[in-house]
């Protein structure tokens, strides 16, 4: 680390306001280019053949007759991907997961691939292609894949975590476990307990752009590939290493993305349109539709979730406990791991304990989903937290005040805590007028806290200033979220220049070294960091060629709001020279003026959101409406503000859906019932209130300017505010997301019944 | 000498102890000493473990230095989206 990343308090004139996006009017006008629209000259359309059966062992593939039609330039198995994984267990899965390779473990797993002249040729091919099955036993629910008795989906895994190895291959892959203190003696000392079981179902990200990518293999054994990815670098290293090939012969472009919210964190196809392309010698475009997104890309797990607390009389908690079962799709995975750790991290506890099991169902490989495992944790011990406040006869604001975590509580994943922000936006919400205006009949009001942790890693970023004195910033985070814009502030910021004249692109992986990719809400806190690294190497030499201009030791020359300054009474007569005049100047003193920096973020700071949700519920049908909704989220230091409030925005949009509509539904044969958006059903404009936002600061002392990511923990707390706000409304507690009209109006009626 | 606190998981495979002493003088020295000492741990390093310090959670960037008193505290890596 080449410079002090500590807080440092400053005062801002760039970072902090809301210029216009620059990406906005080419994506309104529909000229911004996304994965599907690159193209090149005898391209060829690639599409996958996919197994129709849950769980099968493959016999046998002929591709004769396919490679006999015309037109079919390529067809690939598993045959033309061998293993060069080298024992990398989980590179291991994600070569699998692109084409089987023994068995098929879902409906929707890839088992051959065409290259054609146009679509329909590719078409024809696939049904050409003959598919031996033998058909095994399988299992979609996680609660049922848990069992002993359960289909076996990978006889070579034993569960890991266990005190002893197990005799006996499991669909349980492992266990993990986090807490502190004596639960067993915290529940002692309770005076109120209360204990119950939630289920949430799987859904998927629902990005708008599908999984998109053009392969275009040389003869010379080098590889383009134009892709629509959170993380081209990790693509490269993936696609080069399944490919057999140097990452540096293998250049990836990302295109603009059009959502990838942790989906689009490893490849799924674009290994298979690279071998293709090898096959063909010729570029391969590999688009996925809709259908194939669902069924053959990766939703988040469906859960099962305990979960049991005490408290005393006047709101203590004094135990928590929480055992998490997540599903994994065919994979292991550590999704209840995640879930385990962040379950009670809003809460100062003397006694927690949580206990994952990752579990191996026949679905798709489950992937990261916006604070992945986090909104369902999060709903099973919100919900449990909102219904203990009522049994003690505390405003459920005010429960969660006296027990939030605060700066020096253990947490319940391990460490200490920092400077945190879970109080304030419980402060916030509870002065919110939100919280006291009127309901009306039918209607329910929630409330619920998330946690996220996230993160920093490997980053690398270069300013060059033109000789005009304009600025060209080159990262390699992928923008997921409006990052060129507060890049851009924040280059704006140190060098003390207009925010318009600063252009930041996303450069290829060619172009720039290696960057992790955009997750774990790290695009703008690791690569400002990067850049405010980057234009303090380039102040260097600004300041080096103002001393060079003016002829005096560089050591008297300081930067000062975008100009170099001449310091000492000997300088007094010299006047300010800018950043453009040192620019301008740049060729005679020294060549190209540009700032460097490679560096891993560190210290990213967790963060805390609280939401209020309001409902109306039909009881006749159940059906409900969205009547308001406000977030309150810390944001350490907001860059540009509109962008925190559209991640806020967003992550309650997603929230309500997961919350309310959307779920895969799985037949009795394995196979998914609902790979449409006319089935699966997001929310639209017309679902949605308008969503209220309130940014608080609390700074991150690990970051300059103050920064936390922002990008996750907007959609932890929507499950359970929802699910607290449709049990108000409805007068039953919900335990089983999604609340879709028939599981709310199942619940009504089971409680009318059992109130008889 | 630094107080080094386990995660559930891993402290089963550090002959179930949820805290070890560890001479390390920063991240590199404790993932090499962890290793040395206990062996189980070694896969689990490999594939990649995180470290808090004081409340803050680093990777293993191998320089980073282990303050005398700090809380040392290891966490699995995580996937983010």
């Amino acid at each position: 680390m080449n410079f002090d990343p500590r807080f440092s308090g400053r005062k801002f004139t760039s970072v902090g306001t809301r210029p216009i996006r620059p990406d906005g009017v080419d994506k309104v006008t529909g000229r911004a280019r996304y994965g599907a629209d690159f193209n090149m000259a005898g391209q060829l359309v690639g599409r996958i053949l996919r197994s129709p059966h849950a769980h099968a062992r493959i016999i046998k593939i002929d591709t004769s007759k396919a490679e006999k039609l015309a037109g079919v330039k390529a067809v690939i198995t598993a045959a033309d991907l061998p293993d060069l994984t080298n024992g990398d267990a989980a590179m291991y899965d994600v070569l699998d997961n692109c084409m089987a390779r023994t068995k098929a473990l879902y409906d929707g797993h890839a088992v051959a691939a065409v290259a054609a002249i146009d679509a329909r040729t590719a078409r024809q091919a696939l049904k050409l292609i003959e598919v031996e099955y033998e058909l095994l036993p399988h299992v979609t629910d996680v609660d049922e894949a848990a069992k002993h008795k359960a289909p076996l989906i990978n006889d070579a895994i034993f569960t890991e975590g266990l005190e002893e190895k197990p005799v006996k291959p499991s669909n349980v892959t492992k266990r993990s476990q986090f807490g502190h203190g004596d639960v067993h003696q915290g529940f002692g000392q309770a005076d109120f307990i209360v204990e119950r079981s939630f289920k949430t179902e799987q859904t998927h990200q629902g990005y708008i752009e599908p999984h998109a990518c053009v392969a275009n293999f040389s003869s010379d054994g080098t590889a383009d590939l134009w892709v629509c990815t959170q993380g081209h670098f990790v693509y490269r290293q993936h696609c080069a290493q399944l490919l057999g090939m140097e990452a540096s012969k293998l250049r990836v472009t990302s295109s603009e993305i059009g959502g990838g919210f942790g989906g689009k964190t490893h490849v799924w196809a674009e290994p298979v349109a690279l071998a293709l392309s090898r096959k063909a010698g010729r570029p391969v475009k590999l688009v996925m539709t809709r259908d194939e997104v669902f069924r053959a890309s990766g939703p988040t797990s469906a859960t099962s979730i305990d979960v049991k607390i005490g408290a005393r009389k006047d709101g203590t908690i004094t135990a928590a406990e929480a055992t998490l079962r997540y599903s994994c799709g065919p994979y292991a995975g550590s999704w209840a791991e995640i879930g385990a750790m962040t379950a009670f991290a809003c809460y100062k506890l003397d006694n927690v304990k949580t206990v994952g099991y990752e579990v191996l169902v026949n679905r798709p490989k489950t992937a990261a989903y916006r604070a992945p495992s986090a909104p369902m944790a999060a709903f099973a011990v919100e919900s449990a937290v909102d219904e203990l406040a009522k049994m003690i006869g505390m405003d459920p604001v005010d429960f969660r005040i006296k027990n939030a975590a605060q700066e020096g509580t253990r947490s319940s994943y391990g460490p200490v805590y920092g400077p945190i922000g879970i109080g304030p936006t419980l402060e916030a919400v509870k002065s919110h007028p939100h919280m006291k205006a009127p309901l009306g009949e039918n209607q329910g009001r929630g409330m619920a806290c998330g946690f996220w942790f996230n993160f920093g890693g490997q980053t690398c970023t270069d300013l060059n200033i033109g000789m005009d004195g304009s600025v060209s910033l080159a990262v390699g985070t992928v923008d997921v979220g409006g990052s060129r814009a507060s890049l851009s502030l924040v280059a704006a910021e140190e060098l003390g220049i207009a925010y318009e004249h600063v252009k930041a692109v996303v450069a290829d992986t060619s172009s720039l070294g290696y960057n992790d990719m955009t997750d774990g809400s790290r695009g703008t806190f690791s690569s400002s960091m990067a850049t405010i690294s980057a234009a303090r190497n380039a102040i260097k030499i600004l300041r080096e060629r103002a001393a060079q201009m003016w002829d005096i030791a560089v050591d008297d020359v300081v930067w000062e709001m975008g100009h170099a300054v001449a310091k000492g009474e000997k300088h007094g007569n010299l006047g300010k020279l800018s950043l453009k005049e040192i620019a301008v100047e740049s060729g005679k003193t020294g060549g190209p003026i540009a700032g460097h920096s490679e560096l891993v973020a560190d210290g990213a700071g967790v963060s805390f959101a609280t939401h209020i949700c309001d409902i109306e519920v039909d009881p006749e049908t159940g059906a409900t409406r969205v009547i308001r909704y406000t977030v309150v989220q810390d944001a350490g230091k907001a860059v540009h503000p509109t962008y925190v409030e559209g991640q806020y925005q967003g992550g309650a949009a997603q929230g309500i859906g997961w919350a309310l509509n959307e779920e895969y539904i799985y037949g009795k044969d394995g196979r998914l019932q609902n790979p449409g958006f006319l089935d699966y059903r997001i929310p639209v404009c017309s679902d949605l209130p308008m969503i209220d936002t309130q940014i608080l600061e609390i700074p991150n002392p690990n970051h300059p300017y103050g920064v936390r990511g922002v990008g996750e923990t907007s959609i932890v707390p929507p499950l359970a505010a929802i699910a607290n706000a449709v049990s108000n409304a409805a007068g039953v507690r919900m335990t089983h997301i999604p609340m879709s009209p028939p599981r709310i109006l199942a619940a009504i009626e089971a409680e009318r019944e059992w109130s008889k | 000498m630094v107080e080094v606190t386990l995660w559930g998981s891993l402290g089963a495979l550090a002959g179930g102890n949820s805290k070890v002493e560890i001479e390390a003088k920063d991240i590199r020295e404790l993932f090499r000493k962890l290793a040395e000492q206990y062996p189980g741990l070694e896969p689990w390093i490999d594939k990649g473990i995180a470290v808090a310090i004081d409340g803050t959670i680093y990777r293993d960037t191998w320089s980073k230095e282990l303050p005398q008193g700090a809380e040392i505290f290891l966490l699995p890596r995580l996937a983010g989206g």
